[in-house]
């Protein structure tokens, strides 16, 4: 069991792009050599900013609910796992409906594997792999109720997608909007700064 | 003569570099490591702790040290890889010697007795002074304070530099000529304190990803935040405040700020009065700075310059941090000057949540830079010129003042000496001056001109290509040892493998040499890294850097003991400077005034553009360890040209076009990398490469005075689009090399559960 304490916080107003991440997740006893976790560069032309998704965790899971062969599990401390793997068929139907890109079906072992919260490490009371590594905590793995005191940005448990409202265990801290965004060199030294 | 004895294609099929993908034995394998080894990444000057997995005397991969006060658990993607440096196809675990067809095995014996009569013959036929020393500091403060004693009485020679040199030594001596002392003032503790955040020419993210945490948990309480860099660092992207000032213009904006500091009268006049001296010298320097003088310089607006200085000024904390940025300049030592006039000024060093700090960016650079490395110091930060320092060092080394030679070149300056034939033979460990100085094919020109060179490596780097004999050394994880810091806080380097084959500690290689050449008396009791720390205790004891008080036990009881620590029972000092007290002889520092000059080189009609160089997160320094670790290479195989996109408009360029980039001592071509995040008359190349790839084609040997740093940070160059056909075959090959590393890693095991 995970503590319920614990919650997950992504903050992608901090990321760096270092994707310490990425291979700390590849290090994983449970999934060698694959990293569960999505790195994206928005576009470097724009911006250096640089996303991190893990699984959000959803209290009504997508892709589970989509899974024909019911092979996704989410347990009562509200971690969505990787499928079962007697049960998976590899139809990507998970991978496909996921709102937030998270499963992936491996090409050659027709088994999807997703971030399930390192719940070897959770579940014995460690943070996840990711929100350790983490030089800049933009994934941050803290008790719920610090998470206040701790940052001045907010975190969002709930999302539209669609018309769909989907509420998760991962929340996503929405920047605070005094923090100003610089993009352009040249606009600073024309005065925009 | 050590020309490289194969074609470089034809050593790297044998040498590499080649990429390590996976743990020993595969991804599949039982990696249930036998034990834990707590020590430090060896890839940056933070020196994250982390716990290596070992298993069958082999590093099988790692698990956070979420203990280690100053990183908890954090690491960058060079940490979480490192161990991947291990178990690697490119290790060099016998001694090498140069034929006609390249390099051949050979026992220990003959290599050692070759590189001795060698050693010999040039000392002999050309004086002591003809045979020199480059060393590193990403070695160990034991192997760093080894190498200092060894060239002095082993060789008997004085010219012994190191890589430092290319690192922080501008800070060094700026902090030196201030404070009376070369330490960050604080442990990185006072940041998160900080109202007012100051980083300047310091790529936070990238080249100190841990410190980026710091800086938020100021932020979060409220701290605001300035960065002073030509680029948006990741960083930068969320900063108050972003000035992109012009290369080499640092020591104006520095001036600038100090002129309104004064004017807006947000100074400090009690600290200044009670603890500086030379403050009405260092304003007459800055009476004419005004913001539009300064805007001229900087190519900043006005308001920028007026809005940092207010923020600067008003803030009741704060913290200021800088790094290569301004310290690789041919003006290094006044940019630093300059900061520290400003932290002076307002009176925030010495109390808590107020600080200054340089970042030190090799794994030892701190530590490495103190006992008696490089070629004007010795050990406790003791300068080899001043006779009371020599007496306390020959008592404490058993030796005549004779017998100890004096002041001798810095590293550029002996590879010059080499250049020019004044040097013949060479000894280097920890050093890959063909990736890391500047001016490569001169460089290169002169490692073809040494009659002798022998190398100390674990993987034959590209200047190792050029050694009459190598001999296989110990990776970070084989041997034992402390470092220090950027903070300041010594630490606990533990062993967690045995070098393999023939390979052996460098610390016993120097020794061994040392002992050949019949200095036994001087290095015969030097039987473990301990009984090396333990000499260097006393031979630190009394001086600036004082490490007498910490012991191996004291350090792993406290997890590292911050210097000066000068009695056993002495707590050590995360923070200097406690009640204005410096340490000059009058307890004061200085304020050194900082008058403008410009870089050695601008830009003008034929060169029109800046350069700018500088690392990536995922590259060490010269990438010999790096470039062969598959998952960093994956994330960013080659080097390119940062260019923003009106300047890529000009010419024609778009994103992964092939341009050519011309300075006045080279040319290379590299893809295109358009980003708005860099001003438009600027470029940036990541350093990391060799050969055909390597930003150093372009730098100048333009050196700072005092520093003797290289100017890397600003050249100028001339750029045209050119046909993808002239890239580099090596750029392919790296690229297929990232390609093949991530379709490995799709590849793995058909079911993991
Ligand atoms: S480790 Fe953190 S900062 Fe680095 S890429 Fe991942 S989320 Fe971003
Ligand atoms: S929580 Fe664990 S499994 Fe999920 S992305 Fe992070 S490291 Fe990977
Ligand atoms: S390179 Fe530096 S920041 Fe990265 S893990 Fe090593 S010590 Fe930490």
């Amino acid at each position: 069991m995970v503590s319920d304490e614990y919650g997950f916080f992504i903050d992608p107003q901090r990321c760096i792009g270092c994707r310490a991440c990425v291979g700390a997740c590849a290090e994983c006893g449970t999934h060698k050599g694959r990293p569960m976790i999505h790195l994206d560069e928005m576009d470097r032309m724009e911006s250096p900013q640089t996303v991190p998704t893990v699984c959000m965790h959803c209290e009504d899971p997508i892709c589970a609910q989509v899974c024909p062969a019911d092979a996704i599990k989410r347990t009562d401390d509200g971690v969505v796992h990787s499928s079962q793997k007697p049960r998976c068929i590899g139809c990507e139907n998970c991978e496909l409906s996921c709102p937030f890109g998270v499963p992936i079906v491996f090409s050659g072992m027709e088994q999807m594997l997703k971030c399930d919260l390192c719940y070897d490490r959770t579940s014995e009371g460690l943070k996840p792999m990711c929100a350790t590594v983490c030089p800049s905590q933009a994934l941050l793995y803290v008790p719920k109720h610090q998470v206040a005191e701790m940052r001045r940005s907010k975190p969002v448990r709930e999302f539209l997608v669609g018309t769909l409202k989907v509420k998760t265990r991962t929340a996503v801290m929405v920047p605070d909007s005094e923090i100003p965004l610089h993009l352009d060199a040249a606009l600073l030294i024309e005065g925009g700064f | 003569m050590s020309t490289t004895p194969k074609s470089l294609a034809e050593l790297r099929d044998v040498y590499g570099p080649h990429l390590n993908l996976a743990p020993p034995g595969g991804w599949d394998a039982d990696l249930e490591p036998d034990k834990l080894v707590k020590t430090h990444c060896c890839f940056c000057g933070q020196q994250c702790g982390i716990q290596l997995k070992v298993k069958d005397n082999r590093v099988v991969g790692f698990e956070p040290w979420t203990e280690f006060p100053f990183n908890e658990g954090k690491l960058c993607p060079k940490g979480v890889k490192r161990y991947l440096q291990g178990n690697h196809p490119d290790r060099l675990t016998s001694a090498l010697v140069r034929t006609e067809h390249g390099f051949a095995e050979v026992d220990w014996e003959a290599a050692m007795a070759h590189t001795v009569n060698e050693i010999e013959r040039i000392q002999t036929q050309y004086g002591k002074d003809a045979f020199a020393v480059l060393s590193g500091v990403s070695l160990t403060n034991e192997k760093s304070y080894l190498a200092g004693k060894f060239a002095r009485l082993g060789l008997g020679t004085k010219n012994l530099d190191y890589n430092g040199r290319l690192c922080m030594v501008s800070a060094g001596v700026g902090n030196k000529k201030a404070f009376g002392v070369d330490r960050a003032a604080n442990s990185w503790a006072d940041i998160v304190g900080a109202d007012v955040i100051w980083v300047t020419g310091a790529n936070v993210a990238e080249c100190a990803p841990i410190t980026t945490d710091y800086i938020w948990r100021a932020r979060d309480r409220g701290a605001k935040l300035i960065v002073v860099d030509p680029r948006i660092t990741p960083l930068a992207r969320t900063a108050d405040l972003v000035l992109p000032l012009k290369p080499g213009s640092d020591c104006a904006l520095t001036n600038g700020v100090l002129h309104l500091l004064h004017k807006w009268d947000l100074i400090d006049w009690d600290f200044v009065k009670a603890h500086t001296t030379g403050f009405e010298q260092a304003l007459e320097e800055v009476k004419d700075c005004t913001p539009e003088w300064t805007s001229g310089l900087t190519g900043l607006p006005v308001a920028a310059i007026e809005k940092a200085a207010r923020m600067w000024g008003e803030a009741e904390t704060s913290f200021l941090l800088h790094a290569r940025g301004i310290e690789h300049q041919s003006k290094g030592v006044e940019n630093v000057l300059g900061c520290i006039n400003m932290v002076l000024a307002t009176g925030r060093i010495g109390k808590p949540n107020c600080g200054y700090a340089t970042i030190t960016g090799q794994g030892n650079g701190q530590g490495g830079r103190e006992h008696g490395h490089k070629c004007d110091q010795l050990p406790g930060n003791r300068d080899i010129e001043n006779p009371e320092h020599r007496k306390y060092i020959c008592e404490v080394w058993n030796c005549t003042d004779e017998e100890l030679p004096g002041k001798g070149l810095t590293a550029q300056e002996i590879m010059n000496a080499i250049h020019t034939g004044e040097i013949k033979g060479l000894l280097s460990l920890c050093f890959n001056p063909l990736v890391s100085l500047p001016d490569t094919e001169f460089t290169r020109a002169a490692l073809s001109r040494l009659e002798f060179y022998v190398n100390l490596d674990f993987f034959l780097s590209e200047t190792a290509q050029h050694a009459d004999v190598v001999l296989p050394a110990a990776l970070h994880e084989e041997d034992e040892g402390t470092t220090t810091s950027a903070e300041g806080r010594v630490i606990r380097i533990n062993k967690a493998v045995e070098p393999p084959g023939d390979a052996r500690a460098d610390w016993k290689i120097l020794v061994e040499i040392a002992q050949r050449l019949g200095k036994e008396k001087w290095f015969g009791h030097f039987t473990s890294p301990e009984a090396i720390f333990n000499e260097l205790r006393v031979a630190s004891k009394g001086g600036t850097a004082d490490y007498f008080g910490i012991t191996y036990e004291k350090i792993e009881k406290n997890l590292g003991v911050f210097w000066p620590c000068p009695e056993l029972d002495h707590p050590g000092t995360p923070r200097l400077f406690e009640g204005g007290k410096f340490f000059h002889p009058d307890g004061k520092a200085k304020f050194i005034p900082t008058r403008w000059r410009p870089p050695m080189e601008v830009v003008d009609a034929e060169y029109p553009i800046w350069l700018t160089t500088g690392r990536v997160v995922f590259h060490y320094l010269s990438g010999t360890q790096t470039r062969r670790i598959g998952f960093l290479v994956e994330q960013c195989p080659h080097p390119y040209l940062e260019i923003h996109p009106r300047l890529a408009a000009l010419h024609g360029i778009e994103e992964g076009d092939a341009v050519e980039i011309t300075s006045r001592r080279g040319a290379l071509v590299l893809p295109a990398k358009v980003v708005k995040s860099i001003r438009p008359d600027t470029v940036f190349i990541p350093y990391h490469w060799p050969g055909e790839l390597s930003a150093n084609r372009l730098t100048a040997r333009h050196l700072d005075p005092l520093s003797k740093i290289p100017e890397y940070k600003v050249s100028s160059v001339r750029i045209a689009k050119t046909t993808k056909d002239r890239f580099p075959a090596e750029l392919a090959e790296l690229q297929r090399m990232a390609f093949e590393a991530r379709t490995d890693q799709a590849n793995l095991p058909e079911q993991v559960f």
